[in-house]
């Protein structure tokens, strides 16, 4: 770029042409997520494999489920000699939030390529488009685009090569997924009381639940978090 | 139900969820409870995601300190990947001294 001279002068360096700043915002931040949660492949790879799933199911699943807490879930099953219908329905019902974030993500995204867009409708995804309202399309794709890139790569490297990757966890890298969604929701929570009170309660309302009902569950049930606001 | 059964139904049933939400139609999206809940939803989703991978299954020191300091960089307005590092750098150091 600008090997020929530019004919009008540059007032934002730094930025690529036609690339906005809020625009630059969305996309960095959707890859550097795409690249931080999308290494958690490995531990899915490792686990998938270790759990007793071949090469090919750890990788089918990573790309055609492509929704991490599914996918542990299935593995978890099958790793404990669970029955696999329950185990099916477990991986459901922790995809359920999927489509509530779908929801309101329909309003934002085009309509046009609503079955490809779809495959990417997960927590991370998401939280990039919501947190960046005015370019939620840029924030949504280029958090797909790097996540699923990332998240089939190191699934396929994890399940090929099982117990020569260490445990991510050594790395920190299980703190790197709260700690995205509270970046990207912090915005919302510092300008109004009432998302605070909202995240609160579905907080509260999904630790409380966790010893008692199954994986998934508690986090749906926050959303009843949100009723309570729309209720009074 | 053999394993690639189990696999397959994961993945469509995954796949429906997803399209589900984005696929509602337009008369449900834009009566006004919907368009309120859809908008306030991922904030008690995303909050409870928050609280149940951090303390889910039981307290973790290192991981905690890493969210800890993931909230002072968010007050000190660092930039959103450098929370991020610091959430991983804080955890995985704490785990590698031990402590």
């Amino acid at each position: 770029m600008g090997q020929g001279g530019p004919l009008v002068p540059d007032l934002r360096p730094n930025v690529p042409a036609g690339l906005m700043p809020a625009r630059q915002d969305a996309v960095r931040a959707g890859l550097g997520v795409g690249l931080a949660v999308g290494v958690s492949g490995l531990a899915f790879g490792a686990a998938a494999v270790t759990a007793g799933l071949s090469v090919a199911q750890a990788c089918a699943l990573s790309l055609f489920a492509f929704t991490g807490a599914s996918q542990f879930a299935l593995a978890g099953v099958v790793a404990g000699g669970g029955a696999l219908v329950p185990g099916v329905a477990g991986a459901l019902l922790l995809g359920a939030r999927n489509g509530l974030y779908g929801l309101r993500l329909a309003a934002l995204l085009p309509a046009r390529f609503r079955a490809f867009t779809a495959h990417g409708v997960i927590d991370e995804t998401s939280a990039v488009a919501f947190a960046h309202p005015g370019e939620a399309r840029a924030g949504f794709f280029a958090t797909f685009a790097s996540l699923y890139v990332t998240w089939n790569l190191t699934t396929f490297l994890a399940a090929a090569g099982a117990s020569a990757v260490g445990d991510p966890a050594v790395f920190g890298l299980d703190a790197v997924g709260p700690a995205t969604f509270l970046a990207l929701l912090w915005p919302r929570l510092k300008e109004s009381a009432e998302d605070r009170k909202v995240a609160l309660a579905g907080a509260a309302v999904a630790l409380a639940a966790t010893p008692f009902l199954p994986p998934g569950v508690p986090v749906l049930l926050a959303a009843a978090g949100a009723l309570v606001v729309l209720v009074r | 139900m053999s394993l690639w059964w189990a696999v397959i139904a994961t993945c469509v049933g995954c796949y429906l969820l997803k399209y589900a939400g984005l696929a509602a139609p337009r008369k449900v999206l834009d009566h006004p409870a919907v368009r309120r809940f859809a908008t306030v939803v991922p904030v008690a989703l995303l909050a409870a995601l928050i609280a149940v991978q951090s303390f889910g299954q039981g307290f973790d020191g290192p991981r905690t300190a890493g969210l800890a300091a993931a909230v002072v960089a968010l007050l000190l307005r660092a930039p959103f990947l450098v929370v991020l590092v610091v959430a991983a750098v804080v955890t995985g150091l704490l785990r590698i001294t031990g402590m």
